[in-house]
C-alpha cells in the first residue's frame, strides 16, 4: 500500500481497515480479491505480455518497454470487451499524433493488436454497449462551455475574471472564441479582461456596464466574497451587472476543486444594507445557456444586478445535449436610452414601475452620477429622509415587478408534484430525476419542483404548487439545508426531510432513491447525510 | 464649440473645509476640460472614497463616485468598454496607495489610455486624520496618538516601476500649473498618473501651506523662506524617454506584424460599448462556428 503515494492518508487508513476486516492482504491483489468477494467481475489483462507480443510480431523489440502506450492498449482492451468499434479511438490516436506520422501507425497498430486481443479472448462477455443511433443537431458541451455560448450569443461584450476553479474555465473558452460573426455588421467580439483580483473584476464589469455594454465575471465561493461590497455598489446604483457564480464547496478554499450548493444564502445576502437582486439557478447545461439570456434580461428590465446560481457538478460535466438554438433566445434591454432630447436628464427619475430610464456613459444630454451614497435624482448625494425612504422603496419594488412580470415556468420548474414531493434547486436535477424514475417503476410516486429564482423567492407559486403535498422533502449539496431554511422561512408548511450531501462529491440517483424510499416507507430520520463516493 | 468654463461645474453643495487643497484640484480639473473644449458627455470623472472622492459630484460631466480603493478598477472597465470617452479618474492617497495599491501597481502594468490623479495630502481626511500611506515616519499629525511608525510609500517611485507611463507631480495651490499638467496627462496616450500635494488643514498641521512655502525655514543670510517645493521645468530637467538608437531588428519586427485581419479584435474600432448586439429583440450573433465544432 505504501507503494502507491498519491493515497490520501485517511483514505489509506479506510482502506486498510477494510481489508483488514475482509482479511485480505494490503496488496492490490487483496483489493482484487475483496472486489471478486463483492461480485466484481474481473478479466485480468497483461499489457506486458501484450508489449511483448507486439515486439515479437513487429520485430521491434523497443516496444517491449513501450509502457506510455498502456493508455491506448487499455482503451482498446476496454472497447474490445464491451463491443464497441475501435474507430473512435483511432481517429484520436491519429489526430494526437497528426505530426508524426510514424508514432500514429505505431499506436494504431498496437491499438488494433489489443482490440482484436480482447474481442477474441472475451467473446462471451455478457455486457455490451450498444452505440445509439446519432440524433442530429446533437452537440457535445461541458457546463462551462454553456454559459460562455450562452453570454456571446446574448451580446454579452465585457467580461473581466481572475482565475478560480471551476469558473475560470468559461473566461478562458470566452477568451479563445474572442471573435464571431454578427449578421450584417462588423465581426463582434468579446473583451476579456484577466485582472489583478474579483475586486478589480466586478469593478470593471460596473465600469463596462455603464457604457451600455452587456458586460458579466464569472467566479466561485472565494471569489464572490471579494465581489461583495461592489455588489452592493451596483445595487444602489441600479446597473444591471451579470455575476455567474460557479459554486464549490466551502467554506474558506474548502474543497476547492469539488462540488458544492453551498453559497444560496450568501448570494442572497451578500453585501451590506438592503438592496434588489435577482438569484437565479439553473439545473443543467442546457439550462446553463438558455438561462444566462435569461439574467442579462433580468439585469437590464429591472436595472439590478443578478447572480447566476451554477455549480461544479454542471461545470465539470460533459453532455450530449440538442444543438443550442440561439432564435430561442429573446434580448430585452429594458429602460436602456438610445437618445435623450431633455436637458434635464435625471437618472433615477421616479416613475409607477419603479424603473428610471437609462443613460449610459457617452450618450448627449445623457450626463449623470453615480454614489454609493444615498443619492437623489440626479446621483448626487442626499441624506434628506424623505428622499432616503422614496429611493429605498423605488429599488426594493422592483423585485415586486420581477415577480410578477416573469413566466411562472421560469420562476420554478414544475415536475409533477404527489403527497410526496422533492424540492430542490440547481445541479440535483439530473439525479432526482432519475430516482423518481427508479420509484415509479415500482408504483411509487413522488413530485419534484425546481425552483429556479430564488430571490425574490417565489412565495405564491411555490405555496399554490404544493398546496395538495402532505410532505416536503428537500435536497440540496450543503450542510445546513439553505434552501430548506428558505422554504421554512416563505411558506407555512414547513421542510419534513431533508436528504443533504456535502461531500464535495455529486449526488447519485441510487442514494436519492434509497433515501427517498426510506421516506417513504416511514423509516427515515429527519435529515439524511449522503456519503456515496471516494 | 464654445466651451465656458461654468459649463462644467455642478451646483452641488460642498462641504469641504474651508482652505482644503481639494478646491484647487477641483478647479484645476474643471479648467483642463473646459480648455481642451471636451463635450460633457464624453468624459467621465471617476473618484474614490474619501474628502477627495466627492469630486465627481463637483464637475459637470458623467460622475462615478465609486468605492473605496477601487476606482481605477471602475475606470478602466468604463474605458476599455468605450474607449471614446475621456476618462479621469481620483482619489485620495490613502484609497489609491492604501486599500487600492494592489489596482494601483496592476493599472500601471495595463496601460489603459486615462488620468489617475491622487490627492496626497498624507493623511485619512474622511475618517478623521489617521495616517496615510504618504505620511512620513515618525511625524505626529493631529489625530494621531503615537507618532507614525511606517515607512511612506513614494507614489512616484511606484508609478513608474509600476509602468505608468506618464507620471508627474502638482501642487493644489498652483491651480495654474495644475491645469497644464492635467492636459498633458489627459492627452498622454496610456496610462498617467499625477500626484498632486494637497493640503488638509483641519488634520494634517504638519505639512501646512506654510510649511510648503518654508515660512519655518527662512534663509539667515536673504532672510526669505526657503520654500519646499520647486517646478522641475526650471531645472531644465527633460521627462521624455528618448529612443537614441533605436533598435533596427525590433523596427524590422514591428513592421513585419502590421498586417490586415479582420479577425483580430481591434478594441478602438469596434469597442463593446458600440457593438450591436440585437435586432427587434432578437440575438444577432452567430455563434454557430462554434456550435459546429461541438457536433458529435
Ligand atoms: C472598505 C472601506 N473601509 C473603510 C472605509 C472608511 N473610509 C472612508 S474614507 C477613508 C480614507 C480616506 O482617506 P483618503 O483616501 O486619503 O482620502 P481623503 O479623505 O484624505 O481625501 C476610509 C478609511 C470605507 N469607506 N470603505
Ligand atoms: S478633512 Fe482635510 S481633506 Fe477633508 S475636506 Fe477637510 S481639509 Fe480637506
Ligand atoms: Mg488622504
Amino acid at each position: 500500500m505504501d507503494e502507491v503515494p498519491p493515497l490520501d492518508d485517511l483514505f489509506k487508513e479506510r482502506l486498510v481497515k477494510y481489508l483488514t476486516s475482509k482479511n485480505k492482504p494490503l496488496t492490490i491483489q487483496g483489493m482484487l480479491d475483496a472486489a471478486k468477494e463483492r461480485g466484481v467481475q474481473l478479466y485480468p489483462v497483461s499489457f506486458k505480455t501484450i508489449l511483448s507480443n507486439l515486439a515479437d510480431e513487429t520485430q521491434n523489440p523497443k516496444l517491449r518497454g513501450m509502457f506510455r502506450m498502456l493508455n491506448v492498449l487499455a482503451v482498446s482492451v476496454s472497447l474490445g470487451l464491451l463491443g464497441l468499434p475501435p474507430d473512435t479511438l483511432l481517429k484520436s490516436v491519429e489526430n494526437i499524433f497528426s505530426r508524426k506520422p510514424q508514432i500514429a501507425e505505431m499506436n494504431k497498430h498496437a491499438a488494433n493488436y489489443a482490440y482484436n486481443f480482447a474481442t477474441a479472448k472475451y467473446a462471451k462477455y455478457k455486457y455490451q454497449l450498444l452505440l445509439t443511433p446519432k440524433e442530429p443537431d446533437t452537440i457535445m458541451v461541458q457546463g462551462f462551455q454553456s454559459t460562455g455560448l450562452g453570454k456571446i450569443a446574448s451580446g454579452c461584450r465585457f467580461q473581466s475574471y481572475y482565475p478560480i476553479t471551476p469558473a475560470s474555465d468559461e473566461s478562458v473558452f470566452l477568451e479563445s472564441n474572442e471573435t464571431f460573426e454578427v449578421e450584417n455588421n462588423r465581426p463582434g467580439s468579446t473583451m476579456v479582461v484577466q485582472t489583478e483580483d474579483e475586486i478589480s473584476a466586478i469593478g470593471m464589469v460596473i465600469g463596462a456596464t455603464l457604457t451600455g455594454t452587456r458586460a458579466a465575471t464569472s467566479t466561485s465561493g472565494p471569489g464572490f466574497s471579494l465581489m461583495a461590497e461592489a455588489l452592493g455598489w451596483a445595487g444602489i446604483n441600479e446597473v444591471p451587472i451579470v455575476v455567474t457564480l460557479y459554486q464549490r464547496s466551502g467554506p474558506s478554499t474548502g474543497l476547492p476543486t469539488r462540488h458544492g450548493q453551498d453559497d444560496l444564502q450568501f448570494a442572497i445576502h451578500a453585501g451590506h444594507g438592503d438592496f434588489p437582486r435577482i438569484v437565479y439557478a439553473s439545473g443543467d447545461i442546457e439550462e446553463g445557456f438558455y438561462d444566462t439570456a435569461k439574467c442579462f434580461n433580468y439585469a437590464e428590465n429591472f436595472q439590478l444586478p443578478v447572480i447566476h446560481m451554477m455549480d461544479k457538478f454542471i461545470a465539470s460535466t460533459v453532455a450530449t445535449v440538442k444543438r443550442f438554438d440561439p432564435k430561442k433566445i429573446t434580448i430585452e434591454r429594458g429602460k436602456l436610452l438610445e437618445k435623450i432630447d431633455t436637458q434635464d436628464y435625471k437618472r433615477f427619475a421616479p416613475s409607477p414601475d419603479g424603473l428610471s430610464p437609462r443613460s449610459r456613459l457617452g450618450l448627449e444630454n445623457g450626463i449623470f452620477w453615480n454614489t454609493g451614497d444615498e443619492s437623489d435624482e440626479y446621483g448626487h448625494i442626499s441624506e434628506d429622509p424623505g428622499n432616503r425612504i422614496t429611493m429605498m422603496d423605488k429599488r426594493a419594488s422592483k423585485l415586486d415587478l420581477a415577480l410578477k412580470t416573469m413566466p411562472k415556468e421560469d420562476q420554478a420548474a414544475n415536475f409533477g408534484v404527489s403527497e410526496f414531493c422533492v424540492v430542490s434547486w440547481g445541479s440535483t436535477k439530473g439525479p432526482i430525476l432519475d430516482a423518481i424514475e427508479m420509484l415509479k417503476k415500482e408504483g411509487l410516486a413522488v413530485g419534484f419542483v425546481q425552483i429556479k429564482l430564488l430571490q425574490p423567492f417565489p412565495t405564491d407559486y411555490l405555496k399554490s404548487l404544493l398546496k395538495g403535498t402532505k410532505t416536503i422533502i428537500d435536497i440540496e449539496a450543503n450542510q445546513s439545508g439553505q434552501l430548506g431554511s428558505l422554504l421554512n422561512e416563505h411558506l407555512d408548511h414547513k421542510v419534513d426531510y431533508y436528504i443533504l450531501k456535502y461531500t464535495g462529491r455529486s449526488m447519485t440517483c441510487t442514494e436519492i432513491y434509497d433515501s427517498l424510499k426510506k421516506i417513504l416507507q416511514n423509516k427515515a430520520e429527519k435529515k439524511q447525510v449522503l456519503t456515496y463516493g471516494v | 464649440m464654445e466651451s465656458n468654463l461654468s459649463d462644467y461645474k455642478t451646483e452641488v453643495h460642498n462641504d469641504w473645509c474651508p482652505g482644503c487643497g481639494d478646491f484647487g484640484i477641483v478647479n484645476a480639473i474643471q479648467m483642463a476640460l473646459a480648455e481642451m473644449e471636451i463635450p460633457r458627455h464624453k468624459a467621465a470623472i471617476f473618484s474614490g472614497i474619501g474628502c477627495s472622492g466627492k469630486t465627481s459630484h463637483f464637475v459637470n460631466v458623467y460622475g462615478i463616485h465609486t468605492l473605496h480603493g477601487r476606482v481605477l478598477t471602475f475606470a478602466q472597465g468604463a474605458k476599455l468598454a468605450n474607449p471614446e470617452m475621456t476618462v479621469v479618474a481620483a482619489g485620495g492617497d490613502g484609497d489609491g496607495l492604501g486599500i487600492g495599491a494592489g489596482h494601483f501597481v496592476a493599472a500601471g502594468r495595463r496601460n489603459v489610455d486615462m488620468t489617475y490623479i491622487i490627492f496626497n495630502n498624507g493623511v485619512y481626511g474622511l475618517t478623521k486624520g489617521q495616517a496615510s500611506p504618504t505620511l512620513k515616519l515618525g511625524l505626529q499629525t493631529k489625530s494621531l496618538p503615537e507618532p507614525n511608525v511606517n515607512q511612506a510609500v513614494n507614489p512616484i517611485a511606484l508609478a513608474v516601476a509600476s509602468g505608468f507611463t506618464f507620471v508627474a507631480r502638482g501642487y493644489a495651490y498652483d491651480v495654474r500649473q495644475l491645469k497644464d499638467l492635467i492636459i498633458a496627462a489627459v492627452k498622454h496616450r496610456g496610462l498617467a498618473f499625477l500626484d498632486v500635494l494637497q493640503q488638509c488643514p483641519t488634520y494634517n498641521d504638519i505639512n501646512t501651506r506654510d510649511w510648503f512655502a518654508g515660512m519655518d525655514n527662512i534663509d539667515e543670510m536673504t532672510k526669505k523662506p526657503r520654500p519646499r517645493i520647486y517646478k522641475l521645468e526650471d531645472t531644465h530637467f527633460d521627462p521624455v524617454v528618448h529612443i537614441d538608437s533605436p533598435d533596427e531588428e525590433n523596427e524590422k519586427l514591428t513592421q513585419a506584424l502590421i498586417k490586415s485581419n479582420e479577425w483580430v479584435p481591434n478594441y478602438l474600432e469596434n469597442p463593446p460599448a458600440t457593438q450591436q448586439i440585437s435586432y427587434k429583440g432578437k440575438s444577432i450573433t452567430d455563434i454557430s462556428r462554434i456550435l459546429d465544432s461541438l457536433q458529435v
